[in-house]
């Protein structure tokens, strides 16, 4: 089992060089059709170049060779994780991202996990009382929700817990000038992360609620549930041991399909509430027309959804051993 | 008129979907007729900034003293064309591609899938935002990018149903009185594939809403026209003080989104009474 799970892994994580591969060429693709070139950008910003000094830049950064060695040459230079300069700042593209990803993955992960818990129990109540008010109640604020734009959804609950009730820090992700350690510390960061995740995951919530109510109603219709009820197995017995595992397989690929979206979902999320993580440096480089750095962010954030799809993988043989790592 | 008569008596057992297609006619009348009932420029400075909805305009003035109904109104032609440009590029393309692949097989299938695993696994909104970035903020631009986003969901269905249907006995009829494929594909396979991806086309119209919103409350919006997302965007450094020029145009994308996929569920069960959810 275990060195079959490992052969799996290897042969998954192969499968992911021409995934890399197309996603390196998308971007290289993007470079080359944006309008103007690093050289161009570089000679703007000195205000006086002449077109000698911009064909001379030109050559140096090898934007005069022929299109086929210049793709190989930023194959070379991603290989040595080398994602180039961002236009505006003069840092380097990795590092910006690097300083930022780790924010990004913390309300991401936060979120999905709020949601899948919500949404599935939820969904599994709502199943369960199926046709009354609560089943009602349930399925019509997830169509809402479904509905709503998640950045309006944080302004509105910045409005409601931040102005209003002065429950809830509005932006950030700690207490400026706090300077607190420890538990304390992680305590700050948790109360500053309640909202954006909250934002973020509300989504989600509503979606793995429809699809978990009715994966359950599926469930439910099958043999097996028939003979636990049979056995004289409670209705809870039933409903959260035996369908619960069975219904959960669909949500859990819904999960891993949507990563990219709810990454997408992030930007907007952190743009709302200030949390410094890959959005907002989206949010600025858009500002600042930074496309070497919108393009470093596309290039990881792909990476990044691409080695979260192989966790979900992973934890889908987890859920159903059926599953075998052929 | 049998058929329309039989669709329409399905849809309207559907209680939800009729409260949808009427709250989205009467969006889009707001965004037909709206500009020339109530002839103000979005971009005019009409009064005093700040001003609460009901005083002096019926939803009142935003950071610059624009009349924020009159905003609401082009925002809503500005949603609206977006929402459904953008989606019909995305089925057009989302089918063409389902099509190929599902009818073909083999590597055609093989590629095709491939490139649409692609789309489907990179951030469909960082692309959006990248696309839109490079190539500037134009409504035919946006358009483009939300659709080159949108498009891999149909394409998947479209390939299922395709594939359910080109071994069936009168497709084969067809190919043996010498059909040409494009005739099989387009004239006899497609009428009946349609209706499951006129149902994803009518969810994507209220995606595309959704992520042009965003797009133009991150600010890249087309800058010569006003859309409910630039409007949230702009509201967004006077929260404090003024909640409601925020929350009125959100709430109209939400009303418009939500009865769009009430709509769409109206449809699937019109369209595909055999796969109607319990």
């Amino acid at each position: 089992m275990r060195k079959t799970t490992l052969a799996f892994v290897v042969r998954r994580l192969l499968h992911l060089v021409p995934v890399v591969f197309a996603i390196a060429a998308m971007n290289f693709l993007l470079i080359k059709l944006a309008p103007g070139d690093a050289a161009d950008i570089l000679a703007g910003q000195m205000g006086h170049a002449t077109l000698e000094f911009t064909e001379q830049l030109r050559r140096s950064f090898g934007l005069d060779l022929p299109l086929a060695e210049q793709f190989v040459v930023y194959i070379e230079r991603l290989l040595r994780l080398d994602l180039g300069m961002s236009f505006i700042q003069g840092v380097p593209v990795l590092d910006l991202i690097a300083d930022r990803l780790l924010a990004t993955v913390i309300l991401m992960v936060v979120a999905i996990v709020l949601a899948v818990g919500v949404g599935v129990v939820l969904g599994v109540v709502a199943a369960r009382r199926r046709g009354t008010w609560i089943d009602t109640v349930i399925s019509v604020l997830a169509l809402i929700v479904y509905a709503t734009p998640a950045f309006w959804l944080g302004l509105m609950l910045i409005v409601l817990f931040s102005i209003v009730f002065d429950l809830l820090p509005s932006g950030g992700m700690m207490k400026i000038g706090a300077d607190l350690s420890g538990f304390a510390y992680a305590l700050d960061v948790a109360r500053h992360l309640i909202l954006p995740a909250a934002t973020l995951g509300l989504f989600y919530v509503a979606i793995y609620t429809r699809l978990m109510r009715a994966a359950m109603l599926e469930v439910y219709s099958l043999d097996f549930i028939t003979t636990a009820r049979a056995k004289g197995l409670s209705e809870t017995t039933v409903a959260w041991t035996h369908a619960l595992r069975n219904a959960l397989l669909p949500v859990v690929t819904l999960a891993g399909v949507q990563i990219g979206h709810l990454l997408g979902g992030s930007i907007l999320v952190e743009t709302v509430f200030g949390w410094p993580g890959l959005g907002r440096l989206v949010f600025d480089a858009v500002l600042q027309r930074d496309l070497n750095l919108l393009l470093g962010i596309l290039f990881v954030s792909s990476i990044v959804v691409v080695i979260a799809n192989l966790i979900v993988d992973l934890l889908y043989g987890f859920l159903d051993p059926r599953i075998v790592h052929k | 008129m049998n058929i329309l008569g039989a669709f329409w008596a399905r849809f309207r057992n559907n209680r939800a979907a009729v409260g949808g297609a009427v709250v989205l006619a009467l969006v889009v009348l707001l965004a037909l007729v709206g500009p020339w009932l109530y002839p103000v420029d979005p971009f005019d400075m009409v009064g005093r900034p700040f001003m609460p909805p009901f005083a002096r305009f019926p939803l009142g003035t935003d950071v610059a003293g624009r009349d924020i109904l009159a905003g609401i109104i082009h925002g809503a032609r500005i949603s609206l064309l977006i929402g459904v440009m953008a989606s019909l590029a995305a089925t057009a393309i989302g089918v063409t591609f389902g099509a190929l692949a599902g009818y073909y097989g083999g590597w055609i299938d093989d590629a095709l899938m491939r490139v649409t695993e692609f789309f489907l696994t990179i951030p469909s909104f960082v692309l959006a935002v990248v696309l839109v970035a490079i190539f500037s903020p134009t409504v035919a631009n946006i358009t483009i990018a939300i659709a080159i986003v949108s498009w891999p969901s149909v394409a998947r269905l479209a390939r299922g149903e395709f594939i359910a249907h080109r071994d069936r006995e009168y497709v084969q009829g067809c190919r043996a009185i010498g059909m040409p494929d494009w005739e099989i594909i387009l004239l006899q396979i497609m009428p009946n594939a349609l209706p499951p991806v006129i149902v994803v086309a009518s969810l994507t119209v209220a995606t595309a809403i959704l992520t042009e919103s965003g797009l133009s409350f991150l600010g890249l919006g087309d800058p010569n026209l006003v859309s409910w997302g630039y409007m949230i965007g702009v509201a967004r450094t006077v929260l404090r003080v003024a909640p409601w020029m925020a929350a009125i145009p959100g709430l109209m994308i939400l009303v418009t989104v939500l009865a769009i996929n009430l709509v769409g569920e109206g449809l699937n069960d019109a369209l595909n009474p055999r796969l109607k959810q319990r």
